[in-house]
């Protein structure tokens, strides 16, 4: 007995349709949220995330809309982010349906958002997400969709951020995103070994050897994809199939 | 039947209503002690802090309201925090009393492993279970927090082993209670809420 290792599928969208890039540019719809959500819901999906990457805040009433509509449609947790900045936001996000929210740039800029998200949704709601590119020998934390550099490690952030009241990290490769060529084991270790929360790996996900290598290599406590689950390159229940056969505790559906 | 989930200004109700309606199983919200009284059976949901949580039930005046409701026999289920609240107290809020329906206390995890204990675990079963009727012995369950009961007398029926061993699910009685979120947990949660309406409905 022992807690299992999770898939989550994320659904990127600017607000309203599910979209998807290739190292944080070149976005192109991928379909209908709620339709995804469903579908992944019953396949065997064990948590699902849906970000806001629009770069307007205009569409912030959409996305809530987009929340409530995919939240209907599942019987497992939902995360949901993208943009927070304050502790409202962060509330509505939450009564839209989701169970947790991620805060990326704001959360930099003010750590201090980290813990008054804590005290008032408690730690388990707050997912800080880091988006990391190697620079030289480290790792440095981009922030506004993987745009402008902060000259921040990534580790330490992610030290700093836990000690702030966030309770998972998601940890996401630049280098990786995109390229189907394997998660980032080397940062997703770093990051692991350096929290004591729950760390999420994103970015390169390909064959079920790749989510091995994130789990055993990687040191990782979930896994999130998404174009090889959009585009059924991968199938959930093939994957977890894989997993539990190589020993990596998984919850198998169906 | 009437079932009422108890709403005290925080918690998970839309997620627990569309569980319990996707189950065809209608229910209500209850904020004042006249929507406690007159009602079936009793859902505390629960997520966040359980000193806010005991002082929004005593700003509403609900905490006597609930106590007497299952005094008189009235089913209730209690989900996550909502288990939590069940316990004379809490390390999370030393200052605050619970609604002490079980003697014990609610602990600290200790920091052996990952926490919050966030995701899909499995039950170590103690005693036979209502609410685990028809759920396969390995079946995943969806936890999220930080705290939790270690001990719970004859009342403890599962178990979970996450950094310590901990009530999972709680049963005496009219009285239930999961740590783990059943409407969160696919279709063995479903299976869990279904069997509780099963109970609500045998009683009522």
């Amino acid at each position: 007995m022992s807690l299992a290792r999770r898939i989550i599928p994320c659904l990127d969208t600017d607000g309203e349709r599910v979209v998807k890039g290739v190292n944080f540019v070149n976005l192109r719809d991928a379909g209908d949220p709620a339709a995804l959500a469903a579908r992944y819901n019953i396949e065997g999906a064990d948590e699902l995330v849906v970000l806001d990457i629009a770069a307007s805040r205009d569409h912030r009433p959409t996305f809530l809309e987009t929340i409530r509509r995919v939240a209907a449609e599942l019987a497992i947790p939902l995360t949901a982010g993208g943009g927070v900045a304050n502790v409202d936001e962060g509330r509505a996000i939450l009564r839209a349906g989701a169970d947790k929210l991620t805060v990326n740039t704001a959360a930099i800029r003010s750590p201090a958002l980290l813990t008054a998200l804590a005290a008032e949704f408690g730690s388990q709601a707050v997912v800080l997400a880091i988006d990391a590119k190697r620079v030289g020998d480290r790792w440095e934390a981009f922030v506004r969709g993987g745009s402008v550099p902060t000259g921040m490690d990534a580790v330490a952030w992610a030290r700093q951020g836990v000690d702030c009241g966030a309770g998972e990290i998601l940890i996401t490769s630049m280098d990786k995103d995109g390229t189907r060529s394997g998660f980032d084991c080397p940062l997703t270790a770093a990051i692991s070994r350096a929290v004591s929360v729950p760390v999420i790996a994103s970015g390169g996900a390909d064959t079920p050897e790749t989510f091995l290598e994130v789990f055993s290599e990687g040191r990782a406590d979930a896994a999130l994809a998404a174009s090889i689950f959009h585009d059924s390159i991968q199938g959930l229940g093939d994957l977890k199939r894989y997993l539990g056969q190589q020993g990596v505790p998984v919850r198998q559906t169906g | 039947m009437n079932i009422a989930l108890v709403e005290y200004g925080a918690g998970n109700l839309p997620s627990v209503e569309r569980a319990l309606s996707r189950l065809g199983v209608e229910s209500r919200r209850a904020s004042t002690p006249q929507a406690l009284a007159g009602c079936d059976a009793l859902i505390l949901p629960g997520v966040g802090h359980f000193g806010a949580l005991m002082r929004s039930l005593g700003e509403r005046s609900l905490v006597d309201p609930l106590r007497e409701a299952v005094s008189r026999g009235t089913p209730l289920l209690g989900i996550c925090l909502g288990l939590q609240a069940m316990f004379a107290t809490s390390d999370e809020a030393p200052g605050d009393e619970g609604l002490a329906m079980f003697p014990q206390k609610v602990s600290a995890l200790p920091p052996a492993d990952r926490l919050p204990h966030m995701g899909w675990n499995q039950l170590r079963r103690a005693r036979p279970s209502k609410l685990l009727e028809g759920v396969p012995q390995d079946a995943y369950f969806y936890f999220a927090h930080s705290y939790a009961a270690l001990d719970a007398g004859e009342a403890g029926v599962a178990y979970c082993d996450h950094c310590a061993s901990f009530v999972a699910v709680l049963e005496q009685k009219n009285i239930f209670a999961t740590q783990f979120h059943p409407e969160k947990s696919g279709p063995v949660g479903a299976q869990v809420l279904s069997n509780f309406v099963r109970q609500a409905g045998a009683k009522g």
